[in-house]
């Protein structure tokens, strides 16, 4: 069974699954980028990681990630996955998966996914950590605001 | 008209619900939704530059009419990844 190229699941997340959808027979180049439960942050001890989202959109916000990449590397192709529900440190959140004929555009097209799915996919980390808990709060989404996309854009073409 | 109000992460939190049925004006928009319920629920009032909206599962602008039985999900800044 073939995977879904954008996916929100509670289960684990397998890399090999997206990099065979995004990697056809014209890809010399598939770019993964796995996150990972980082067991510091901002000098806290993190116990575990619950990740919350809003299901339809962030599919819709995956969706449109990838029409925004292959906008911009028309020879590339992305596959998005994250993970909901509680996360022990070490385990994937997130992996984004770029195929595409050459490395240059796998790579720009893969950070360019990490860092669109940050801005703009309704998702939510509440980090349990050594004396607490606390909500993560990042971006403000606005899939709109073009400076973002910008942003993104330079970051994946450093 | 009577609309379907989804609330994640910490803003489900403060108002201690996922879920919420709300009735509204006819001439409503999603921003008038936003201000009765952070009239309902005063924590929420800390969001207010920072929220995002979506209609019936697409992202939305503040000024959007709403109608009956839309669905109007208020979206705390994200932090996906």
């Amino acid at each position: 069974v073939l995977a879904e190229r954008f996916v929100i699941t509670s289960e684990p997340l397998e890399a090999p699954a997206l990099e065979a959808i995004v990697g056809g027979p014209g890809c010399g180049a598939v770019a993964t980028f796995v996150g990972r439960v980082r067991a510091q942050n901002a000098g806290r001890t993190v116990l575990w990681l619950d990740y919350e989202a809003y299901p339809p959109l962030a599919l819709a916000a995956f969706e449109r990630i990838a029409r925004e990449a292959a906008e911009r590397w028309p020879e590339a192709s992305l596959a998005i996955a994250h993970r909901t529900g509680r996360l022990e440190i070490g385990e994937a959140s997130v992996i984004v998966a770029a195929g595409s004929p050459h490395r240059r555009e796998a790579f720009a097209a893969c950070r360019y996914g990490i860092e669109r799915v940050k801005q703009i996919a309704p998702i939510w980390k509440h980090e349990h950590f050594e004396g607490g808990d606390v909500w993560i709060e990042g971006a403000t989404a606005d899939p709109a605001d073009d400076a973002a996309r910008e942003i993104a854009v330079a970051r994946a073409c450093s | 008209m009577f609309v379907t109000i989804r609330l994640f992460a910490r803003l489900r939190e403060i108002a201690g619900a996922a879920e919420l049925q709300r009735e509204l004006p006819a001439d409503a928009t999603a921003e008038t939704a936003w201000s009765s319920l952070a009239a309902e629920f005063g924590g929420l009032s800390e969001y207010q530059r920072t929220v995002s909206v979506a209609v019936n599962e697409e992202y939305a602008k503040f000024s959007t009419a709403l109608r009956d039985g839309d669905e109007v999900a208020f979206l705390p800044p994200v932090s996906g990844g």
